[in-house]
């Protein structure tokens, strides 16, 4: 990349990154990332007007179980579609695509700075909702016990690998959310394909489960699932061949590339005809 | 100037044709366009636009290739860098202001922020919207977008100047402003290309017209020579004169006169002649006769003239 292009791009996400967080369409994405804080929250203020606080390890691994099941494959998934979706579906149903590609950049720099602003938003909303929920979830715990779990139990590290594993799933979903955008005019039916896809993900055979965003991020969860889930929740979150998390992070970002690089190919082929939208 | 290098600085359509689905939108259009002020005429859906946006890269010829000087629009690095679009879309990013819209495409170009800056006060005074250029485009009236768009299409200095219906939506004031700000940029040596569909302005405008009917160009050029390839319709030339009958009576001696109808104040008459060249040739020596000529002028060497005869007068040149 040439210093202008660089600046080019920058120029993109400055344009881009107030559109990504303070979008009015994008409203219902906040209310995603609180749905398991209030749940939590809840929770919590169950358990302090009870005046019994329950099991820690319970709690543990009801947060892993929650994290993969209904957090990454449901509310990191449907908020990247609302966010990577809109970035270039966004322009053509405000009919104001034109204003970039009648500027001397190229395509794949505009693809760039978008999906930067747009990862940036999705980390932002996303691993802040991983850390809320994570102190909502133990707030009524007494706090020696949760200086206990986080500095001398793992406890940081887990949340650590919480929240990388949401910033990873924000890049997974953004980027393939980011090209299904600008080949599809309806998010709703790639949207609908990918959530069938990544939730058979269990099911399918060894080489197709590769081809999958949740495959990676099932290897680097930092803590087993609830042993009380149902079996067929279970065939859903647990990698029966785990990867080393190297590998696993690697095929995050390989896909995430790919993907771009395949949204990059078919943005160069784009024409604008709002007419037929 | 060489005649190479001349050549290198048109833009060309070789063999173009789009088709939207089933649908054509130009079909085998082949043109070499010089600098100066060249409109696009034509009927609603006679493909302006798409002969636009083709030109400018938004949308991709289903055969054949444009070119900018030779540069294609897939390499828009170089490609808008030559090339400004005011396009006929009335919608631009959400929630900006007229400042915001220019210095942000400046941005996009490469410039630093003070250049942008710069450069933005300089193009939006240029199509005076100074006092609006931090209100929000959303609360502009239309002649005020339409500036706002001229000034985003001219703020990098392109060499050549796209105008989708630029005129539209101007009072007759900035209308004129704005004519006369095309005519210095062609005088220049820029390249402006637009479309409209008030004739008399693109006679007053243009140095060569592209008249479009369903897809197809059925003439290019400059209005008085595309008006004398047009055979089947004789020209028609006004002649002011003190002794109009006697002109008529000489003038009926030519075989290419078709017709000669003395005027209702009878102070002149309209001739219908098949060879200009010859008629007027003849009219010189008509005039050494002392028959009084005061004024020659042509009739139906204008756009709205030639657009009739090519086009139809039945269809609105939108």
């Amino acid at each position: 990349m040439t210093t202008t292009q660089i600046s080019q791009a920058l120029a993109v996400f400055r344009l881009e990154w107030k559109k990504s967080f303070f979008a009015r369409r994008g409203l219902w994405i906040y209310l995603l990332a609180l749905m398991p804080i209030v749940l939590y929250g809840g929770h919590s203020i169950i358990q302090i007007k009870i005046g019994r606080p329950c099991d820690f390890g319970m709690d543990t691994t009801i947060f892993a179980t929650v994290f993969q099941v209904f957090y990454l494959r449901l509310l990191v998934f449907f908020g990247c579609v609302g966010i990577f979706m809109n970035l270039f579906r966004g322009e053509v149903l405000d009919r104001s695509l034109h204003f970039y590609f009648l500027a001397p950049v190229r395509r794949e720099i505009v693809l760039a700075g978008k999906f930067a602003a747009g990862l940036t938003a999705a980390i932002a909303v996303f691993c802040t909702s991983t850390i809320m929920q994570f102190a909502a979830l133990y707030a009524h715990f007494d706090s020696s016990l949760m200086r206990e779990y986080l500095f001398h139990n793992n406890g940081l590290a887990h949340l650590g690998s919480y929240v990388a594993v949401t910033a990873l799933a924000c890049l997974g979903y953004g980027s393939v959310f980011a090209a299904a955008g600008i080949r599809y005019r309806n998010p709703i039916i790639p949207a609908a394909v990918i959530v069938v896809w990544e939730a058979a993900n269990g099911f399918l055979p060894a080489v197709l489960q590769k081809f999958s965003i949740i495959y990676y991020l099932k290897s680097l969860c930092p803590l087993e699932i609830s042993p009380d889930v149902p079996k067929f929740l279970e065939l859903l979150v647990v990698n029966p061949e785990p990867m080393a998390p190297f590998l696993a992070v690697t095929g995050v970002l390989a896909m995430s590339l790919l993907l771009l690089l395949a949204g990059s190919w078919r943005l160069q082929r784009t024409e604008i005809n709002y007419a037929a939208e | 100037m060489t005649d190479n290098a001349s050549y290198s600085r048109r833009i060309s359509f070789d063999d173009v044709s789009k088709f939207y689905g089933d649908v054509l939108g130009v079909n085998r259009v082949t043109l070499s366009i010089p600098p100066g002020i060249t409109s696009l005429v034509g009927p609603n859906g006679s493909g302006k636009t798409t002969l636009m946006n083709l030109m400018t890269g938004l949308i991709r010829p289903t055969r054949g290739s444009v070119r900018v000087f030779g540069i294609s629009s897939s390499d828009p690095e170089r490609f808008f860098r030559e090339v400004g679009y005011c396009t006929q879309f009335d919608t631009f990013p959400r929630g900006m202001t007229g400042y915001q819209f220019v210095y942000s495409f400046l941005r996009l170009y490469g410039c630093t922020a003070l250049e942008a800056d710069e450069l933005t006060w300089r193009s939006i005074e240029r199509v005076n919207l100074v006092e609006a250029a931090h209100r929000k485009i959303a609360a502009y009236s239309k002649g005020m977008r339409q500036r706002i768009k001229l000034a985003q299409a001219t703020c990098h200095g392109p060499s050549v100047l796209v105008l989708d219906e630029p005129l539209n939506g101007l009072d007759p004031l900035v209308r004129a402003e704005t004519i006369a700000l095309f005519k210095v940029l062609a005088e220049d040596g820029m390249h402006v290309i637009l479309s409209s569909h008030v004739l008399h302005e693109v006679d007053a405008i243009s140095d060569q017209v592209i008249m479009l009917s369903n897809g197809y160009v059925v003439a290019e050029g400059q209005i008085r020579s595309v008006r004398s390839e047009i055979r089947e319709h004789p020209m028609q030339i006004v002649v002011r004169c003190r002794k109009p009958a006697e002109v008529a009576a000489k003038l009926f001696e030519q075989e290419q006169v078709v017709e000669a109808r003395v005027h209702g104040d009878g102070r002149g008459l309209l001739v219908k002649t098949r060879d200009a060249d010859s008629f007027y040739r003849l009219l010189n020596k008509i005039a050494l006769n002392g028959v009084g000529i005061e004024a020659v002028a042509p009739a139906d060497d204008d756009a709205n003239s030639v657009y009739e005869y090519l086009i139809g007068s039945e269809e609105t040149a939108r």
